[in-house]
């Protein structure tokens, strides 16, 4: 240990206006060509901006959600697309092509709860939205966007798993079979093939709800947090069974979200205790802590390029450049 | 008369005559060349009674005719140096004590350089590179103990062993290299092997055969401060040629024993330190501490008890050499009882030295170790007193170096001699010494390394497991994207995370009478932590506000215990006391010095008080305080990083404004600390005086003149400090005068650490009172002062002191030498 590390870093820029907490963040556009680079951003007032990473100003602000807290973002891969999610029971479709933005469709929900959805979508134009059912503990698999109920997939009567938390859809690369990952009110992460509608398999991760997962199909290993003070990193194995590799103690108890960056490099976690943590995914080591926010971090996300966006209770959004994508 | 020795006395008559007479050089020749045949080594030699008559009565008196006789012409006699090469054979073949005698006799009794004292000094060396001093000492062993003459023979010790010295003071500048002592005595002992082998080699011809002389040689040498140089060399051969022979044993005991007793001690001295281990000191020694006192007196007094310089493997070989025979064992027991006495035995705790100390610890351990626990049971109750009392002594001990080596050994002994008992275990730092102590307690340290080793490795591997399971876990997929994962690691470097830190909430008190009250009433725990972390800014910022409850906190401050385990509890205290006390020096000072003395306080608060009372008082003489911001503590990383990544934007910013800004005058900025008076100044007399004042009234619960001593030592370093501290200051003067009669009523008090404080006070008495004032006011504490100091310097048991107390001198003597130049223009 020649050199002392460096001193931790400060964000890049800090976008301020959405005057209320930042509850979803999502990039979008830039790496694909599609014009400049987007960062959107749902509000606990219920409203979406879409600010521009270059002008570092809101472009635009939707207001869909009746006053109620947008907790999910998510733009298709076709583009122009935007699902939000949001607390008034609500997922909306935007058509953002050209400058417009209105709802072209809508589907409602029926949990009330915090769970953020997931989609699967290769590039036809249908594409699989999982969101909580109407049960508490039943996750609901629609087509889209002909809103068609796939299925709902409910725990076996004796499981208890308590209401899902957390989604994430997935699929293989040799298969195209639909897999979810869900992270449950049990602190467990069970594993649901789609299409047989059981669950593969199922593993107690955290003693406490588990708040955020994300998956690496790649490694076959993904990592959940929950209120607790640590980190939980699982792998699936070739007979699709979850085991817990390990968990990583953290500093301060609870987690709100979890990503793992697109090259599967780093992941960051956000805290409710105002930081920001950054992890080599490889290692689980730690690399830095982000001490910018006043607030509990309610929502990250990595842009295609690498970068890192923070959206805290104290209203502001910062924005990271980290170990840039060589 | 024999007509034998009338022919020889008559012959050598003659040869004399033609030496003195004859300048023919053949005729010397052929005279010589006829006396030759009494030495033997001739085609037809003399007869045996021949030899003999002219080696006893003969040979002495004509070596010294020859001596006389030698000169430059004289061996210009024959050419080719034939002369010189027969006159030097009648030396290195006659007989060869005699030899030796006339020899030095002749380069004695030479005064100044002269070609003959060099052909002598040559021959000499000659001499002695062809072995002949073995002969001279074979030919006393071989010589039957009734014939040979105890003049003589001491003579012949005293040249032998004086040789270097002798020949250094003849010779001064022209000395050979051969008569140095570190060439000439290892020679020695190579020499004294080859006499060794010929007597044992004699000894199994049935010969007898002494070795009385040899002991004689060997003893004196080492008297004379020679073991490295002739040990050095002999036990090594020594404990090859025992290795596997009685023979070789029974000469080696026996000459042992046979050394003079006035040179026993340093032969055993010089032995144990040069035998590698108990077995071979056994073997070179036998039992010799059974048959002889002087040897048993030295072997289990003196190295234990009177010296101590030695390292531990040679403690170490004296008492595995004691153990090593069951006849020995009593003697290591004794010696063990005796060591525990010592140890136990609170004047020797308070008047020896600490490395006679340790040294004394590791030889009860070593003892310890050898021992059987039947042998050990026999004498428990003895030992186990002595034991405790020696526990008690060290851990009242205010010299954490003496406390600690009590917790080891106690530790330890308690364990060997009372198995059964629950074991002592004390809190001490791991050291060095600690662990040498403690592998010198267990019997075989080779076989138990493994088991040591143990504990140090397991941390890693606990970490280890961990890491694998996360990437085992997946084999197939790190197969995949290893290409890409070989070479990231070094890509990402960690950034600082010191900062990340257990989120408090936030219930830091804002105002100073906030904390006050958090911290003597408020019963959530959280609060409390917060105020205490947060009273030393709160102190520095609101100073105002800081008077007015100034005395009351110092109060709550003192009181405080700590009641949760909030991290560094005793620093945030310590520092906000401080703090309190610098804001309201006279009246916080005041308070604190009036408590030192009061009831009802522990030793830890009043020894707080003296920290307190310095830190204080340093930060208050701290020139240009006011000038610069309070100090941020040490224990505050968030603001480091900060620091070193200010000067980017700042070298940017002054860079922007030098570039927009028009100065119509340029100067150098202005920089460094301004002039301000020394704060303490004011208020010294407060934090002095008071703590003076009561020192010798015991209370009931505080009696600094008895068993409190490590506040005394305590109280006389901070007043050695406060007086440095007051350097500069109008109210030095009397300070010093008060101080200096402080010393004097202490001056010979019997605990290291407070003589060190009153040293230290001396000192800097010394450096803080001006010269003049010195001279004037309290030269008659100086000179009292300075005789002690030059007594301590010399006598002191620790080392310490005298270190102190040499400091102490060296300050007079300057301060001497400022004034005489003072007064000398």
């Amino acid at each position: 240990m020649a050199a002392p590390p460096p001193p931790p870093p400060d964000p890049q820029f800090v976008l301020r206006g959405t005057q209320s907490a930042v509850h979803a963040l999502h990039f979008c556009g830039g790496a694909q060509g599609q014009g400049c680079p987007l960062l959107l951003s749902g509000s606990q007032r219920g409203l979406v901006h879409i600010w521009s990473l270059q002008t570092r100003r809101a472009v635009a602000i939707l207001d869909g959600h009746r006053g109620q807290c947008v907790t999910w973002l998510q733009t298709l891969p076709q583009g122009h697309q935007l699902l939000s999610q949001g607390r008034d029971l609500k997922l909306c479709l935007w058509d953002l092509a050209e400058g417009r933005n209105t709802v072209v469709d809508s589907v409602h929900l029926e949990s009330v709860g915090f769970c953020r959805g997931s989609i699967l979508a290769g590039g036809q134009q249908h594409w699989t939205l999982a969101v909580p059912g109407r049960g508490s503990d039943e996750v609901q698999i629609l087509e889209m966007p002909s809103k068609t109920s796939v299925c709902t997939l409910k725990p076996e009567a004796d499981a208890k798993p308590g209401m899902p938390m957390c989604l994430e859809l997935w699929q293989a690369n040799s298969s195209s079979r639909p897999l979810l990952l869900a992270g449950y009110e049990d602190g467990s992460v069970a594993l649901w093939d789609v299409s047989e509608r059981k669950v593969c398999s199922r593993v107690a991760c955290h003693t406490e709800p588990v708040t955020g997962l994300d998956f690496d199909s790649q490694k076959a290993r993904g990592v959940s947090g929950s209120a607790e003070k640590a980190l939980a990193v699982w792998s699936l194995d070739e007979q699709q069974a979850l085991q817990v590799c390990g968990t990583h103690k953290l500093t301060n108890p609870g987690i709100s979200d979890i990503k793992i960056r697109p090259d599967h490099k780093i992941l960051a976690t956000a805290g409710w205790d105002h930081r920001v943590r950054v992890f080599h995914w490889r290692t689980m080591k730690p690399l830095a802590v982000l001490a910018f926010h006043s607030a509990s971090v309610h929502c990250v996300a990595f842009a295609a390029d690498g970068l890192l966006a923070a959206g805290s209770k104290d209203q502001r959004i910062s924005v990271w450049s980290l170990y840039p994508r060589t | 008369m024999d007509p034998v020795l009338s022919a020889v006395r008559l012959t050598v008559r003659e040869a004399v005559h033609t030496l003195s007479s004859s300048e023919d050089g053949d005729l010397i020749f052929s005279t010589l060349g006829s006396l030759k045949r009494y030495l033997g080594e001739t085609e037809n030699p003399a007869l045996p009674g021949e030899q003999e008559e002219f080696a006893r009565v003969h040979f002495s008196a004509f070596l010294r005719c020859l001596v006389g006789k030698l000169s430059p012409d004289w061996l210009e006699l024959l050419p080719n140096g034939q002369l010189e090469e027969l006159w030097a054979s009648f030396f290195l073949q006659g007989p060869a004590d005699q030899a030796f005698l006339v020899l030095m006799e002749a380069i004695e009794g030479m005064a100044g350089p002269s070609f003959r004292l060099m052909k002598m000094v040559q021959l000499l060396a000659r001499f002695l590179r062809e072995g002949r001093m073995a002969a001279v000492m074979e030919g006393q062993c071989r010589q039957q103990t009734e014939l040979a003459f105890p003049l003589l023979q001491e003579a012949l010790v005293t040249k032998v062993v004086g040789l270097p010295d002798r020949l250094g003071n003849c010779l001064q500048r022209e000395n050979l290299a051969e008569f140095f002592p570190q060439n000439y005595f290892p020679l020695l002992g190579e020499e004294v092997v080859r006499v060794l082998q010929a007597v044992v080699d004699s000894l199994r011809g049935g010969l007898d055969c002494s070795v009385s002389f040899v002991s004689q040689v060997l003893g004196k040498a080492c008297v004379h401060g020679r073991q490295k140089e002739i040990l050095g060399v002999l036990v090594p051969r020594l404990t090859v040629l025992t290795q596997g022979s009685c023979l070789w044993q029974r000469v080696c005991w026996r000459l042992v024993e046979c050394v003079p007793d006035r040179a026993v001690e340093a032969v055993l001295t010089g032995l144990v330190e040069a035998t590698p281990g108990p077995e071979v000191l056994s073997r070179l020694l036998g039992n010799l501490v059974m048959k002889n006192k002087k040897a048993q007196f030295v072997m289990t007094q003196k190295l234990l008890f009177l010296q101590y310089g030695f390292a531990t493997p040679v403690l170490q070989s004296l008492l595995g050499y004691l153990a090593l025979d069951s006849q020995r064992r009593p003697l290591l027991v004794q010696a063990l009882k005796e060591l525990l006495d010592t140890w136990g035995s609170s004047s020797a705790v308070r008047h020896a030295p600490l490395p006679q100390q340790r040294y004394l610890s590791k030889a009860i351990l070593i003892c310890l170790a050898h021992l059987g626990d039947a042998e050990l049971r026999d004498s428990r109750d003895g030992l186990l007193a002595s034991l405790m009392a020696g526990v008690k002594c060290r851990l009242d001990s205010s010299l954490p170096a003496v406390r600690r080596l009590g917790m080891i050994v106690a530790e330890v002994a308690s364990a060997r001699i009372h198995p059964e008992g629950p074991p002592l275990k004390f809190q001490y730092e791991e050291d060095e010494l600690s662990c040498e102590m403690l592998a010198l307690a267990t019997p075989r340290p080779v076989a138990d390394s493994p088991s040591e080793a143990g504990p140090s490795v397991t941390p890693v591997a606990a970490e280890t497991p961990d890491k694998e399971t996360v990437d085992g876990g997946v084999p197939q997929a790190r197969l995949e994207g290893s290409d890409s994962e070989l070479d990231s690691d070094d890509e990402f470097v960690p950034y600082d995370m010191s900062g990340d830190r257990e989120l408090k909430s936030h219930k830091a008190p804002m105002y100073i009478r906030d904390c006050v009250e958090a911290l003597t009433t408020s019963e959530d725990w959280e609060r409390w932590e917060a105020a205490l972390q947060a009273l030393e800014g709160l102190v520095f910022r609101s100073q105002a506000a800081t008077r007015e409850v100034s005395v009351e906190l110092a109060k709550v401050l003192l009181h405080l215990e700590e009641k949760t385990s909030v991290v560094g509890f005793e620093g945030l205290r310590q520092r906000a006391l401080v703090a309190v006390t610098v804001t309201d020096p006279a009246r916080v000072a005041e308070y604190l010095t009036s408590q030192f003395y009061a009831v009802n306080y522990s030793l830890r608060q009043r020894m707080d008080i003296l920290d307190v009372l310095t830190l204080a008082a340093q930060e208050l003489s701290r020139p240009g305080r006011l000038s610069r911001a309070p100090q941020r503590s040490s224990l505050d990383p968030p603001s480091q990083p900060s620091c070193t990544a200010a000067p980017a934007w700042r070298a940017v910013v002054d860079e922007r404004i030098r570039n927009k800004a028009r100065r119509f005058s340029k100067g150098c900025p202005r920089r460094g600390l301004a002039g301000s008076p020394n704060e303490f100044n004011v208020v010294a007399g407060y934090f002095f005086f008071p703590l003076l004042r009561r020192f010798d009234k015991p209370l009931v619960t505080f009696d600094l003149l008895g068993d409190d001593q490590l506040v005394l030592g305590r109280l006389a370093h901070t007043l050695g400090a406060l007086m440095y501290l007051a350097v500069n200051t109008t109210v030095a003067v009397p300070m010093g005068k008060a101080l200096l009669e402080f010393v004097w009523a202490l001056r010979f008090h019997g605990d290291g650490y407070v003589r060190r404080g009153l040293l230290s006070a001396v000192s800097s008495v010394l450096l803080s009172v001006p010269a003049e004032r010195l001279l004037t006011d309290m030269s008659d504490e100086l000179l009292e002062a300075r005789s002690w100091l030059a007594d301590v310097a010399e006598k002191d048991p620790d080392e310490d002191c005298r270190m102190l107390a040499v400091k102490a001198l060296l300050l007079l003597e300057k301060l001497k030498d400022k004034l005489l130049s003072l007064s000398s223009p």
